[in-house]
């Protein structure tokens, strides 16, 4: 393996799905540093869950390579999924399931020992403030904990990459920022994460920032590059005059 | 004249000790043809003041009318004159985007004719797909759908509940131009949503936790009323400056704000902007960008939650 290669956890080339006639996403490349906070912004419809489920390796491209962690998307989908982490805004715990459940339960899943459970589950459920709700059911909490949780779940078996789709929609502003922390925080100890998200000032939050506009990115960088380039006062700017030459309505 | 008044409105869910107490002792008025929003996070209690509006849920006490009717009386004059979008898309899903309109249309004794002129604007941009199935719509025209369904028997008040959460920024911006237009006709709009940029739209706003209403006024009070002086700063890596700012000794609060930090002060500490960039430069920084700026809906709600 040369040091290029060790650096890149997540590189996509000219990655295409397509439905019927129709392409959700179409011929997108880019490289996601390890350790790098990745926004992955886009419209309603532009193809940013398509292009997940790609990365995920829940779903097999129609052309393109990618790999993600060093796997192949198309021939190492389970290896993909045991080195990464997931959580989305709809469904990420079991709302029947106490906090305590949850934590087993995804920590079995992906192979952390009953032993190693205990100890490394009561010491997270300290971190976040959770252990007097530890037999409470989730669907009980307030969704901003529940959010932190299902963070906090996602990262539990130190994956190389986290994705968050949406993680923090409907969510208050101070808890929004505390979720920002736990972001940086794994980050710092080499988590790649890749997030979308709707708050253009979250935007502002991520290293780089792609904006996918009818199956294409249509703008990748830094946000301040980004805010150069398009002339523009803030990302809710750069958003709106990229998303304004959409074609398709979404689907 | 008020198209809606609240008094002291309380609802309960659950028994003993499980008893959770959703919306607090919650009174405020809404004027005709106002956009008057709630304004608040998830488990707020802006669904509950909704479903209990709409007649859908009976509250443990308090009352409120609806252009002058009793909401609990006189319930099925006020189903007759209030449009309402739930948070949950509601629509029937194998119904086609027409028969759902004309659906709706019928359910109220009226016709998509009659009313055709009020909901023109917001369906031609679905019309092209007026065949397909409810359940087979994106998000965006789901809710174009919806809204024109609760349009349909031109109510005198409107709710929509969370219209816009997780809808992207360009759509919810339409959003809230149809909006606007609406309320040019003279039809009173109570919305919920827990995006403050859009809480800048409303008339009036009423910022909510856990079932209580914080503040009721005006997005331009409640910028101006916010006690304390900001900063708003810009000096390199987010957290960097956070941190380095936790230990500045007039701090009252710091916290990330897009691409800049905001710190709060008190105003009677006359901390100057000068303050601020030499303990930073101190704390080795460099680039220092600084300056006092007015709080916005954002700043205003996070000061209310902490305190």
């Amino acid at each position: 393996m040369n040091t290029e290669f060790q650096n890149i956890a997540i590189k996509a080339e000219n990655l295409t799905k397509t439905f019927g006639n129709f392409t959700a996403v179409d011929h997108i490349s880019f490289e996601v540093k390890k350790g790098e906070i990745f926004g992955f912004l886009g419209a309603n419809g532009a193809g940013k869950t398509t292009a997940i489920q790609l990365l995920c390796g829940l779903s097999i491209p129609s052309s393109g390579s990618a790999t993600i962690a060093g796997f192949d998307v198309y021939r190492e989908t389970e290896k993909i999924k045991k080195n990464i982490g997931y959580m989305c805004q709809k469904f990420s715990l079991y709302g029947n399931l106490t906090v305590w459940e949850n934590l087993n339960f995804f920590g079995g899943i992906y192979g952390i020992s009953r032993g190693n459970l205990k100890t490394k589950g009561a010491e997270l459920l300290e971190k976040i403030g959770l252990e007097h709700e530890k037999n409470k059911l989730v669907s009980e909490l307030p969704l901003g904990w529940k959010q932190k949780l299902a963070f906090s779940v996602a990262v539990f078996h130190e994956p190389q990459i986290v994705f968050l789709d949406e993680p923090t929609g409907g969510v208050d502003p101070v808890t929004r920022r505390q979720f920002w922390k736990m972001i940086y925080e794994a980050s710092d100890r080499g988590i790649t994460v890749f997030v979308t998200t709707h708050y253009m000032d979250e935007a502002e939050y991520c290293e780089r920032v792609s904006i996918m506009l009818d199956g294409k990115i249509a703008a990748l960088d830094t946000p301040s590059n980004l805010k150069k380039d398009f002339n523009a006062e803030n990302m809710d700017d750069v958003f709106y005059e990229i998303a304004r030459g959409a074609k398709r309505m979404d689907n | 004249m008020n198209s809606l008044t609240v008094e002291n409105l309380t609802k309960t869910y659950g028994k003993g000790k499980e008893k959770v107490l959703a919306v607090d002792d919650v009174s405020f008025e809404v004027k005709c043809g106002e956009i008057f929003g709630l304004i608040g996070p998830d488990g707020a209690g802006k669904t509950s003041i909704f479903r209990m509006l709409t007649t859908l849920l009976l509250p443990d006490s308090g009352s409120a009318t609806i252009e002058n009717f009793d909401m609990v009386k006189n319930y099925a004059e006020i189903r007759k004159i209030l449009g309402y979008m739930p948070g949950k898309f509601s629509l029937y899903q194998d119904l086609t985007i027409e028969e759902n309109l004309y659906f709706f249309a019928s359910i109220f004794n009226t016709t998509v004719a009659e009313n055709y002129d009020l909901i023109k604007e917001i369906y031609v941009q679905i019309e092209p797909f007026k065949d397909r199935r409810a359940g087979k719509l994106s998000g965006g025209m789901k809710q174009k759908l919806a809204l024109c369904c609760a349009l349909i028997h031109q109510p005198k008040v409107l709710f929509l509940d969370e219209p816009t959460t997780g809808v992207d920024p360009v759509s919810r911006k339409e959003f809230w131009e149809m909006l606007k237009r609406l309320k040019s006709r003279g039809i009173t709009i109570v919305v919920a949503t827990p995006y403050m940029d859009e809480a800048a739209l409303c008339d009036r706003i009423a910022l909510m936790q856990n079932g209580k209403i914080l503040s009721i006024e005006t997005p331009e009070n409640i910028s101006r009323d916010f006690p304390y002086l900001i900063f708003e700063i810009k000096a390199g890596r987010t957290s960097r400056v956070l941190q380095a700012l936790e230990n500045f000794k007039h701090k009252k609060n710091v916290y990330a704000y897009g691409e800049f930090v905001h710190l709060i002060t008190d105003k009677n500490e006359n901390v100057r902007p000068e303050n601020v960039k030499e303990y930073l430069q101190n704390e080795g920084f460099e680039n220092i960008e600084i300056k006092l700026v007015q709080a916005s809906i954002e700043d205003s709600f996070i000061y209310l939650l902490s305190n």
